[in-house]
């Protein structure tokens, strides 16, 4: 912008480098983060911590800023796609040296509803920020959420509806959880254009998200919470 | 070309009523949520003639026909993609057997939504496949007899814009609104005055534009008054939805009373909205309400913003993105070159 002066990613000093992929994130700039990580593992960065210091911490200001109303879906998606290939690099490292997980959530739109962009947005989001997302996709009968929690086992369970008229099927999936006597096992998550907290608290869910930033933000609060407690 | 009524009408008229929702209204005749609507067009005529009928005896000068869903990007989750012609023909047949005996001159607006996929480079989906996918719903509707495209609820300006193309190559008149849902702003980001200046680039503009949906009828005056603002001569269209889902024991209902969309349609039209009606949770007797209110009650002065948030409810966001309180940005460090 207001200097035209090239910046060599090499020559930055660690602090710099972290400022500037968080920079480079909010751009949507791929090539930039896939140099980024590499430069910092090279330098012999842990893969969490390149993880979280430099990509998770960016999408951090990216969700704000699409929180506030500064940024909007296709800029968002820029930034996530760029953010999955610094993943991409860093995914099987993390594997290796057993770093923490963020989480895992599985998501889908309930059934009745083929409504999908809303959902595909978090699925991103959530994955840019560190998660295992596993996308069952549009119109989930219990049935189905059902079996991807049982072979999944996530930390969380994200449900999705845009009618007036399928937003009611959360309940009924969340009154399913419960009558098997598996609600407390998962977080449960809701969203969607018509919803609002009054209406995630009357279905009992454990929040309502307003959108994929807050989802985002409300996922790590509440699976650090659960970790907290598991130890506790 | 079709008869253009909509151009008729709107030379000799100051203000048009449109229609209300068309997916409560069915819902309401038992469509089940999950199924395309645009299948009962052949297997439950009766019901469609019902839902056209009920906006037209309310008053409305122009309904939208029941085809929202009925391009082939969304008919293939229900795997009817080839039934694209034939679904869309017939919701308009439909609706101009309802116009051509109402005894009056009405409208059917062929209605064409989103494909519901994102363009790239971030999506998958691309101009020439949306002006195909637009082009195919449109031959559809113009072989039933709709008298203009009226492509709604659009987010993106890619979309917006392929659909332009696609009335053009089926030599037909059309109107378009995109829903400003987002602090003001489409989900895509597209500000009021936004989307004003990107209709007059067009190389085939809309008769008319404006904004459908979103979020409340406060919210949605806001957008249009940020149109008219533009100081642009295109007529403006205002389809607002009738207040809040709210959700009260297992039913969700819209907040938003008669009285209320009354209120709404009265300061639309101050305001200088040609063509004024509702969006979802609107019902005929929402429409009737509308309608006794845009006959009979004097017209007013222009209303400011304060006079919409004191007679209609507060904005959902503090801005719209538009003028000079467009929001803070970041600080940024270097770019590279």
């Amino acid at each position: 912008m207001a200097d035209d002066e090239e910046i060599i990613l090499s020559e930055l000093s660690d602090d710099e480098l972290v400022l500037q992929m968080h920079d480079d994130l909010y751009d949507g700039l791929k090539d930039e983060i896939e140099e980024g990580t590499n430069i910092l593992l090279g330098r012999g960065w842990t893969p969490y911590d390149v993880l979280t210091k430099a990509l998770v911490a960016g999408m951090k200001i990216v969700g704000d800023d699409f929180r506030d109303g500064i940024l909007f879906v296709p800029e968002v998606l820029l930034s996530a796609n760029a953010m999955k290939s610094g993943m991409f690099i860093l995914k099987p490292l993390l594997a290796e040296t057993g770093a923490p997980r963020m989480g895992k959530m599985v998501i889908g739109t309930v059934k009745g509803d083929i409504h999908d962009i809303g959902k595909n947005l978090v699925a991103m989001m959530m994955e840019g920020a560190g998660f295992e997302v596993v996308d069952l996709g549009i119109n989930n009968a219990v049935e189905k959420y059902l079996a991807a929690l049982d072979s999944e086992k996530p930390d969380i369970l994200g449900m999705s509806a845009l009618l007036t008229t399928t937003m009611p099927y959360m309940k009924v999936v969340i009154d399913t959880l419960k009558e098997k006597g598996m609600r407390e096992d998962y977080i449960v998550l809701v969203g969607g254009a018509p919803l609002n907290e009054e209406f995630g608290r009357a279905i009992g869910a454990d929040a309502y998200c307003r959108d994929a930033a807050v989802a985002v933000e409300t996922a790590k609060t509440l699976v650090s919470r659960k970790h907290n407690q598991l130890s506790a | 070309m079709a008869t253009d009524t909509l151009s008729t009408l709107l030379a000799t008229r100051d203000w048009l009523m449109a229609d209300g929702a068309t997916g409560t209204n069915l819902f309401n005749m038992g469509l089940a949520s999950g199924e395309p609507p645009e299948l009962w067009n052949v297997e439950q005529p009766a019901n469609i003639r019902r839902l056209y009928r009920g906006a037209v005896e309310a008053g409305s000068d122009i309904f939208l026909t029941n085809t929202f869903g009925g391009n082939a990007a969304r008919l293939k989750l229900h795997n009817a993609q080839g039934r694209v012609r034939e679904l869309n023909r017939v919701g308009a047949e439909l609706g101009r057997e309802i116009a051509d005996t109402a005894g009056r001159k009405v409208v059917v607006a062929g209605s064409v939504g989103p494909t519901g996929e994102i363009f790239q480079p971030m999506g998958t989906m691309t101009h020439a496949l949306a002006v195909e996918i637009f082009h195919e719903q449109a031959e559809g509707l113009k072989d039933g007899g709709a008298d203009v495209l009226w492509v709604e609820t659009i987010s993106a300006p890619e979309e917006y814009k392929a659909a332009a193309e696609a009335a053009a190559m089926a030599g037909m008149p059309w109107c378009g609104t995109m829903s400003f849902d987002t602090a003001g702003r489409t989900m895509m980001g597209v500000t009021s005055a936004a989307m004003a200046e990107m209709v007059e680039a067009l190389a085939n503009p809309p008769l008319a534009f404006g904004a459908n949906c979103g979020v409340g009828a406060s919210d949605l005056m806001r957008t249009v008054m940020g149109f008219l603002a533009t100081g642009t001569h295109r007529p403006i269209i205002a389809k607002g939805n009738a207040g809040i889902p709210k959700y009260h024991d297992g039913h969700i209902h819209y907040d938003g009373t008669p009285e209320l969309m009354a209120e709404y349609a009265v300061l639309a039209r101050d305001a200088g909205v040609r063509i004024i009606g509702g969006c979802c949770g609107t019902m005929p007797d929402h429409l009737r309400a509308m309608r006794d209110a845009l006959e009979t009650r004097p017209i007013g002065p222009r209303p400011t913003l304060d006079d919409i948030a004191a007679k209609l409810g507060a904005f959902s966001s503090a801005s719209d993105g538009t003028g000079d309180d467009a929001g803070p940005k970041r600080e940024r460090r270097g770019r590279r070159g």
